[in-house]
Parts: structure tokens; sequence; C-alpha cells
């Protein structure tokens, strides 16, 4: 462009210099040729590109220099008004005319970073819960994947066996050590604990994959676990297909440290939110046009606001995808033994487990903050067969380690194979006995679930309660849901679901007794949202 | 990138105009005036200040070129980057295998998946004799007993002094503080169900209360200002994060504790600059060293954000007085930086001299608190490593509400917060607890100098740290890094005991070791003199 107008100007000036010096002194033209030679020829092309980038060169160089200077300060307004009280200390100083200290523009825009629905409803939800007793009219609980409903059965291990299985250091009858929990441990994990995961890890999944405790790392929660990964297989501006709805979360976990992007593969409810090869295809592609590098996939399986499962085909198609792309998969199977229908749950360990090139992209996180209710616990799993992803993940596993106290708990109690069958058993049942009654009282209020057979959760269709059917309305019908029904759903925006009138709501929170009421309070907005129709 | 290009023209158009006007005014005279003033301003480009311009000018351009194509080349390079040799050969190995479903897809010919460049700088094996002393020794640990002649650790600041009380204690009151409630009834959602992840207001307010315990009651903490992380080292990691960006860079004073290395650098892509101390100075922090590495950074053009401390100094075990401490926030304000101030060992000190926390100058003077923040923790002064509890405590609301959200990827586990708040809220085994192992800790540094004194090694005066400063320059052979390493592996493998060389702590005079008493018992002591005797003579 720049060089195309530079020659342009050139041309224009140089014939009207022949023409200006045509009968004058040959000395002066002798002088003119040469130079002409510079501003018309091929010396004027070359000035007329170099001078430009010379100049945006040097430009970008004052950019530079001016971006890195004033970061925004954010906190100038209440320091503002300690500058002019600061007393003794700052006279003694001669150069004592100090700006704030501003902190990284990566914390500032973690800070700025405006909560979505999710975030918020949560926080509502905190500073007013609905107890069914002592505070009947508070909000109730629907935002938050946790499963209390097996509660009493940890509580009664715990109470039974917590002191003797910490002080044993989570061997079943071992001596005394001390030395077992207070003193430094691997980073990664136990290995015995790390053994009783595995073995945990199979059991739920119910079929005969065996997990290898060599390829775990622990980390504390799942949270950590998808953000190692997500250092470990992307750089700074590379990119993860991410299939929509996902978990709100995702955007915190894969994003904020990381400098690594999620470009959303929408999935739609003609096909029943499943996953379409297609789609990732395009949104591939796109982040290739884009300039973005895109380094893998992100799925959940159960996946998380809708719950259904990805059958065995998909996963081998997936599987084929990324080779063809060359891009690893995580596969976030936290859900894997909540499932309640009788579909049949596929890990991507049947992957890892072939003896294919394949195994080396595929990583599996997992925790026990959903199969075994522990979320307070904090206890994550990476599990990989890639080399140098295990390497990497074990050292930064310094920065999320779960304390030892914790984990020989865990130990004996995961080592408990009786209790841990029957824990897997009554659970599923309480699961699916709750997921028919809240889908049926759903039902009477003519709002239909997509079927599903994992997860706390049931993904919620009420497109035929929101008046204008766009985001907003869909934000408006939360937002009434919040304040006057006081329930807290997580609207499919949140999930980046490209449909409105969506909804996330989990059950697992409540108890039977519960649902009722929550139905009581959805019918009441239901009905003020239906009447003006 | 287009756009800024065109909105750059203007500031080229100056020269053009100069040719253009005379060409009406030179063919409307038809004079040789024209032509001279067209010539003249050429002139005057190509030889005189033009010249000049343009001499700067193309190199600028074409160096510019030059960073374009590297770039591009660079961000290519990946895919035809090998990776570990290790990794590539095993997978060459299995494409061979590989059948039926590698068919399946046409376009199959892929090469192995290849891992984030971060990650892959992070998997390479440890370089620092730190990190491989500390492997070797977990490998073959010695046993007065059961392995007589494993390695002894000296290298892991670890306190097992005071191991006992803390057992005696969680013996007698474990089970009321995990079910908690005095009926005895477990209460089961506070230790199962999800928590704050910048952890409970208990804890926090606990923790609080044991930093003024232990800090000396002079200075009281703000649980509101606390956010608990999962150890120390999270809690280093989230504040880099929150003070630094890519590529900005803090000071820090050496030598440092080894771990900072990965701690500060690793994920966040911040640099550290040592500022270097010397043992003329009994490695004093000095305001005019720091001072140089500040400009000399600036010189590189290098951001600095901050200052990182560890008071008392993790491997000299030497702690900062106040004079120092208000010039280093002197320097800070002049240079708009940050105080990292970490204080993890500031309950175990030995020496007459009294710790001074910065949260204590802050307090009595009006200083500009939103730059200061302080690391602490509970694996040294409680002597609790395995219980991962760290905590991080700011006055700047920012950092503060960054560090709360960042929380959510280093929480701590909730039954050892139920442990810890009962734990830490009985005063009297605390009071009790901290001025045992105080006592302890003294017993066996001054036993340990003793015996380092016999063989002619003396220490530097330090007066807190599970530690000592060893000079151990005479027993090098060249007087450098070198001499210092052979030295080093020596007494790891023929001596049988791992201590940290100061190179791993970047100390800039060969010769210091760091060596940590408190993982020995006292009968250990001889024997560690005896195997450091035996190499020296060699």
């Amino acid at each position: 462009m720049t060089r195309t107008r530079s020659s342009e100007s050139d041309e224009d000036s140089s014939p009207t210099t022949t023409g200006g010096g045509g009968g004058r002194g040959r000395t002066e033209m002798r002088v003119i040729v040469p130079l002409q030679g510079v501003v018309q020829g091929r010396g004027g092309l070359v000035l007329g590109s170099v001078i430009p980038c010379a100049l945006f060169y040097l430009l970008q160089l004052y950019f530079k220099r001016h971006r890195s200077e004033p970061t925004p300060p954010p906190q100038t307004l209440t320091e503002v008004s300690e500058l002019n009280r600061s007393l003794s200390r700052t006279h003694l100083s001669p150069r004592g005319s100090s700006a704030p200290a501003c902190v990284s523009t990566r914390a500032n825009s973690i800070v700025k970073s405006s909560d979505s629905p999710f975030y918020v409803g949560l926080k509502r939800v905190s500073e007013d819960p609905y107890d069914e007793l002592s505070n009947p009219e508070g909000v109730i609980q629907l935002g938050l994947a946790e499963n209390k409903l097996s509660l009493d059965l940890a509580r009664d291990w715990l109470a039974e066996t917590a002191k003797d299985s910490i002080l044993s250091g989570g061997g079943s009858s071992g001596p005394l050590s001390m030395a077992g929990i207070a003193n430094y441990q691997a980073s990664d994990g136990l290995v015995e604990l790390k053994v009783a995961v595995a073995g945990f890890m199979s059991q739920v999944m119910e079929r005969s994959i065996s997990f290898n405790p060599s390829q775990i790392v622990l980390t504390a929660g799942a949270t950590p676990a998808i953000e190692i990964l997500s250092f470990c297989l992307a750089d700074t501006g590379n990119a993860f297909l991410v299939p929509t709805p996902y978990y709100p979360s995702f955007d915190r976990d894969l994003k904020w440290r990381t400098g690594v992007e999620i470009i959303p593969v929408p999935c739609r409810s003609a096909d029943n939110f499943n996953l379409s090869i297609s789609a990732l295809d395009l949104a591939f592609d796109q982040g290739k046009k884009r300039g973005l590098k895109v380094r893998g996939i992100v799925i959940s399986n159960p996946s998380n606001p809708v719950g259904n499962l990805l059958n065995r085909e998909t996963i081998y198609t997936l599987v084929d995808f990324a080779r063809e792309k060359n891009i690893h998969i995580i596969s976030n199977e936290i859900f894997a033994g909540s499932t309640h229908g009788s579909e049949e749950f596929v890990s991507m360990a049947e992957i890892i487990d072939s003896e294919d090139l394949d195994r080396d992209r595929v990583h599996i996180v997992y925790g026990l903050s959903k199969d075994l209710c522990l979320p307070g616990f904090k206890v994550g799993v990476i599990y990989s067969s890639n080399e140098n992803v295990l390497a990497a993940a074990k050292k930064l596993s310094r920065f999320s380690s779960i304390s030892a106290p914790t984990q020989c708990l865990v130990i004996s109690m995961l080592s408990d194979i009786r209790f841990i069958q029957k824990f897997i058993q009554t659970n599923r049942e309480r699961l699916q006995r709750m997921y028919t009654k809240f889908v049926a009282g759903l039902k009477q209020l003519g709002i239909e679930c997509m079927r599903s057979s994992g997860g706390f959760y049931c993904w919620a269709d009420m497109r035929g309660l929101i008046r204008s059917y766009s985001e907003k309305g869909e934000l408006e019908l939360w937002n009434k849901l919040l304040n006057i029904a006081k329930i807290n759903v997580t609207p499919g925006s949140s999930c980046h679901c490209i449909e409105p009138g969506w909804f996330h709501c989990c059950f697992t929170t409540l108890t039977e007794q519960d649902i009722s009421v929550v139905m009581e309070r959805i019918r009441k907005v239901s009905e003020t949202c239906k009447s003006p129709r | 990138m287009n756009h800024s290009r065109s909105r750059r023209n203007p500031t080229r158009e100056p020269d053009f105009p100069t040719v253009k006007p005379p060409s009406p005014g030179g063919s409307s005279s038809g004079g040789a005036g024209a032509a001279m003033r067209l010539i003249v301003p050429l002139q005057g480009v190509v030889q005189g200040r033009g010249g000049l311009i343009l001499g700067s000018i193309i190199p600028g351009a074409l160096y510019y070129f030059f960073q374009l194509y590297l770039k591009r080349c660079r961000s290519a390079k990946p895919n035809s980057n090998p990776p570990s040799p290790s990794s590539s050969s095993a997978q060459l190995a299995d494409l061979s295998r590989s059948s039926s479903r590698s068919n399946l897809s046409s376009r199959g010919s892929v090469g192995p998946v290849r891992v984030s460049a971060r990650a892959n700088s992070i998997a390479k094996p440890n370089a620092s004799p730190y990190y491989i002393g500390l492997e070797m020794a977990s490998e073959d640990p010695y046993d007065r007993f059961d392995n007589p002649d494993g390695i002894m650790q000296l290298g892991l600041s670890e306190n097992r002094l005071s191991l006992d009380l803390i057992e005696t204690w969680i013996l007698e009151n474990l089970e009321r503080s995990m079910i908690g409630g005095a009926d005895g009834h477990l209460n089961i959602s506070g230790i199962a169900t999800y928590q704050p992840l910048d952890g409970m207001m208990e804890m926090k307010i606990a923790v609080a209360g044991f930093m003024s315990q232990v800090m000396g009651t002079t200075v009281s903490f703000d649980p509101s200002r606390l956010v608990l992380t999962s150890g120390a080292t999270p809690a280093i990691e989230t504040l880099c994060f929150c003070l630094a960006d890519q590529g900005n860079a803090f000071l820090v004073p050496t030598p440092y504790y080894p771990g900072f290395d990965r701690d500060m650098k690793w994920r966040t892509g911040v640099e550290l600059i040592p500022v270097h101390c010397r043992s003329s100075d009994n490695f004093a922090l000095s305001v005019t060293a720091l001072d140089q590495a500040f400009n000399q950074a600036r010189k590189r053009g290098q951001k600095v954000r901050g200052i990182l401390i560890s008071n008392p100094s993790n491997p000299i075990g030497n702690m900062l007085n106040k004079e120092t401490l208000y010039s280093l926030l002197d320097f800070a304000r002049e240079k708009n930086i940050h105080i990292i101030s970490d204080e993890i060992f500031a309950g175990s000190t030995y020496g007459s001299e009294e710790f001074v926390s910065m949260a204590e100058i802050l307090e009595s003077e009006d200083f500009d608190k939103n730059r200061v923040h302080i690391i602490y923790g509970l694996s040294k002064d409680l002597s609790l490593p395995g219980f991962r509890v760290g905590v991080i405590y700011s006055f700047n609301t920012s950092v503060l509400a960054a560090a709360k959200k960042l929380a959510r990827f280093s929480s701590v586990s909730a039954p050892t917060q139920r442990i810890l708040i009962s734990m830490l809220s009985d005063t009297r085994f605390i009071q009790r607890y901290i001025e045992t192992t105080r006592e302890r800790i003294k017993k066996m540094y001054v036993a340990f100098a003793a015996g380092l004194k016999q063989l002619g090694i003396e220490c530097t005066k330090s007066s807190a740290g599970l530690y000592c400063w060893a000079d151990m320059s005479g027993l090098i052979r060249p007087y450098n890094e070198k001499g210092e390493l052979e030295l080093w592996d020596k007494l790891l493998k023929i001596g049988k005991i791992n201590i940290t060389p100061g190179s791993a702590c970047h100390c800039i005079e060969p010769g210091w070791f760091r060596c940590c008493f408190t993982m020995l018992a006292e009968e250990d002591i001889p024997v560690v003199i005896k195997r450091i005797q035996r190499v020296v003579e060699t």
C-alpha cells in the first residue's frame, strides 16, 4: 500500500523536475541525473519502501515505550488520599514524588473481570442460603455441582476411622507415624494415594480398565489439574477447542494465568447437544485463519452442563480428528462415577490403554470432589501417558499439592473396598431417584430436560418462559428466578451455549422435600412469564 | 498493523512537499532557479542531514524486517523441532506397531504430538545441585540403625526437632479437632463440602494470631488481609503473577533460596535479577547494590517491578535490622516498586537479635503500605511442611482481590484446616511449642557450628533459620564454582552428606555451603562431622 503510494508521488515530482531544468546548464544536469536515478528508478523504490518501514519500526518502538509505563492504576483514588497523609519518611528521600505501586496487568484483568451470572448466583446463595428451618426465605442453591446426597455415608465412615487413618499414615493398622504427615512429602502425591486413587478410578468406571499409578499426578483439586495441563500442552496465545455449552470455570482454569485462548465449538439442541466433528473441523479452520495455533480439544465426559455421555464411536472419531490435526485431547471425566442412566460410560483411558501412538495425546482429568462427594478435600488427578507431560506436571505440582493428613485420610477411605463399593452403589441409586423426581417436577411445569445419564444436574429447556428469544431474555428470567423465586440456576449463556433459554440445575444439594419447594418457586415465576403471552 | 502503517504516511509527507512545490513554480518561470531550488533540497537529503537520516533509517528498517523474519521462523519452528530424544525414540517404536485405526484416516501421516515449549523446558531433568542432592538423599536416606551408610540430609530446611510435641497434641486432640463440636457430633459439611477457596475465616483468624505470637506480639495481623494457599510456594508464585507481567523482573539479593528460580519464574515468565551480597559485608544487603542492579536492568530495557527479600534470610540466617528495612522501603518508594518479604522463618530464631517484621515497620510509621506483601507459612515455624499451608499477607486491595481469585488453584484441604484451627487456637500449647523449639534449634546450632569449627570451618554469624552458612572456601582446590561443585560432589558421594553449594543459591563467592541441621538428631552431629572430616582429609 505504502509502496505504491510513494512511487506515485515520485513520478509526480520527477517529470516536472526534468521539465523545469530542461534548457539549463549541464553541470546541473549531471547533478540531477544521479539524483533522478535515486528518486525515480530503483533507488526510489527502495527508499520508498525502506523509509516507511523504518518509520513504522520507530513508531512501534515509541508505542512500546509508552505502553509499558502508565499501567492503568486502579487504586489511584485510595492512594492519593494516603499520599497527603504520609509524613516524616517521605521527606527523607529527596525524590519522594512517587506514583502508587501498580499491580501487573494480568492481575488487573483478573480483578476487573466481571463475574458471570454463574459466579454472581453462587455469591448470592452464600450470602443468604436457604435452610428449611432457619432460613426458609433464603436462596436455594441449584448452581453448584456438589453432591450432598451421600454425605451421611462419608460422615459415618469418618466418625469411625478418621483418627486412626490419619495417625497410621493411611495404612490400615500400622504404627503411629507422625513423620508421615508432618514432614515434606512428594509434591505430586504419596504413592499409596496414587495406588488407591487408581483403584478407585477403575472401580468407578466399572470396566476392565486399569489405571497405572505411575501415570498419575495428584493436585489440590481438579481445578489446578486442568490449569497444569493447559500450561503443559499450550503456550501463551495458543488455543483449545471446547464444545459448548461448557463448564463456566473453564474460562478461568484454562485461560487466566496460562494466556491460552478458548475457541468455542457450538453444539445445538437439534443434535441433543452432541459433539459433531464437522463443527470441530470448522472451528479448527477458523482458528487457523485467525492465526491461532490450536493445541487441543477439551471435552467433559459426562458433559458438564448437559449430562450426556460420549459413545465409543464419537470417542474414536475424536481421536481420529486429533490425530489428523496432530493435537491433544483433554478429557475431563470428573463425573465418571456419577452416572444415573442405563447408558454405558466409556473412558478415554481405553485409548491410553491401547498400544497406539495416540496414547500420547490423551490426558484425563479426574477428582474426588464429585464421585466421592468430597470437594472440601481438594483432590484432583491428572492421568496421562505422555512422559513429557507427566514430568512437567510432577514438577508443577509443587504449586498445588495436597496436605498429608488429607492424603492419609483418603488413602484409608479408598482402601476400604467394602465401604467404597457400598458408597458408589448407594450414591448412584440416590442420584437416580433425585434425577427422576426433579425432572418429573419440571415436566409438570411444562419444562422439558435434555435426556441425560450423568452428573448432578439436568439441562432444562425454559425457552418457553423467556420473553425475548435472546440472551437478554434468558438473563431476565435468570434474574427473576434468583431475586423473586430465590433459586439460583446457571443460565446457558454462562456456559457459552449458543441457544438462549437453557438452564443448568443441580439437584444434589437438595433434599427430596426441597424439590417441591423448588417447583413451587419456579411455578410462581413461570406463571408471571406466561400470562402476557 | 495496516492501520498504523497508513497512519505513518503523514510523517513522511513533509519530505515530498519540499520536492513538489517547485514544479509549478519552475515550469511557469522556466528559470534555472527552479532547478536549483529542486536540487538543493535533494542534495540536502543525500549529502547533509538527510544522509544522516537515511543512514539511520535504512539499517533500522532492515533490522525490523530481520526481526519479522526471525519471528516468523520461530513460530513455525516448533513443528520441526524434535521433542526430547527419549520420547521420540519411544514413539518411533510405536509408529511401526500402530495398526488398524491409524489406517482409517486418509491423511494419517502425523508426527508425535508436541507439548508446549514451557512444559518442555520444565520437564528437563534437574540441573541444579540443590535438587540433585535432594533426590539422591531421598533415594538412599541415612538411618542410624537401618541404613547407617545412607546419605545424610542436610539440604532440606525442615525442622524435625519438635515433632514429639506436635505428636502428643495430635494424639490428644485430633478427634476433637476434626469431628468438631462439643457434642462430639461430626460436622461433615464443615470438611467435606466446598469451602472458601482462600481459606476459612476461622483459619485466617487462627493463623493471624499465630503470626503475631511468633513475631513477638508487637504486631497484629488483620485476618481479612490474609489469603491462604497450599504452601508458601504457591503463595510466592501467586504474588509474582499479581505484581509482574511476563518479561518484568524482580531484584533478589543473593545468595537466595534455590526454589525461587522455580516459584518466581517458571510459569510467570518473570525474571530474577541477582543483587550480589558479599562475605566482606557479612552478606548483608546494601541499598547501593540494589540501586546499581536496578539501573543496569533499566539500561537493558527490563522493567523492575519489585524486590524479593527473605527475612530471616534463607541460606545465611541473618536478619534485616530496622534501619535496613527503612532504607529498603525508601528505595522501593523512590523507584515505585513492590517489596515481597518472605518471613517464613520469622519464628525460628535462636539468637539474641530480635526479628522485625515488615508489618511492624508499616504499622509504626506512615509508609505506603500498598507496595508491601508478606509471605508466611506453617512449614517452618510449626514444623508442618506436610500440611501445606502458606500465607499471603498484603495491604494492597487489588493484590488481595486477585490473589483470592487465584487461590482456586492452590487451596488448602478442609480437614487440614480443621486440625490446624484447633491446634493454633490452643494458645498455651503454641506458646510452649514456640519456646521449646527455639531452645532446641539454638542447642543444635551451637553444637553443629562448634563441630564445624573443630574442622576449621567457620560459619557466618546467624541468628535464625534451620541452617548455617559454612565457609569451606579453604577446602576447595581451584577457587571457583568448579572447585565448589567438586567438593559438593565428594561430600555427597564419598562423605554421603547432602548440603547445598552456594552456587545453587547464586552466591557470587565460591566455597560457601548451606547446612540444615534440624533434620538431624543430636547424636548424628558427630557422624556428620566425621564424614566431613574424612572428605576434607583426602
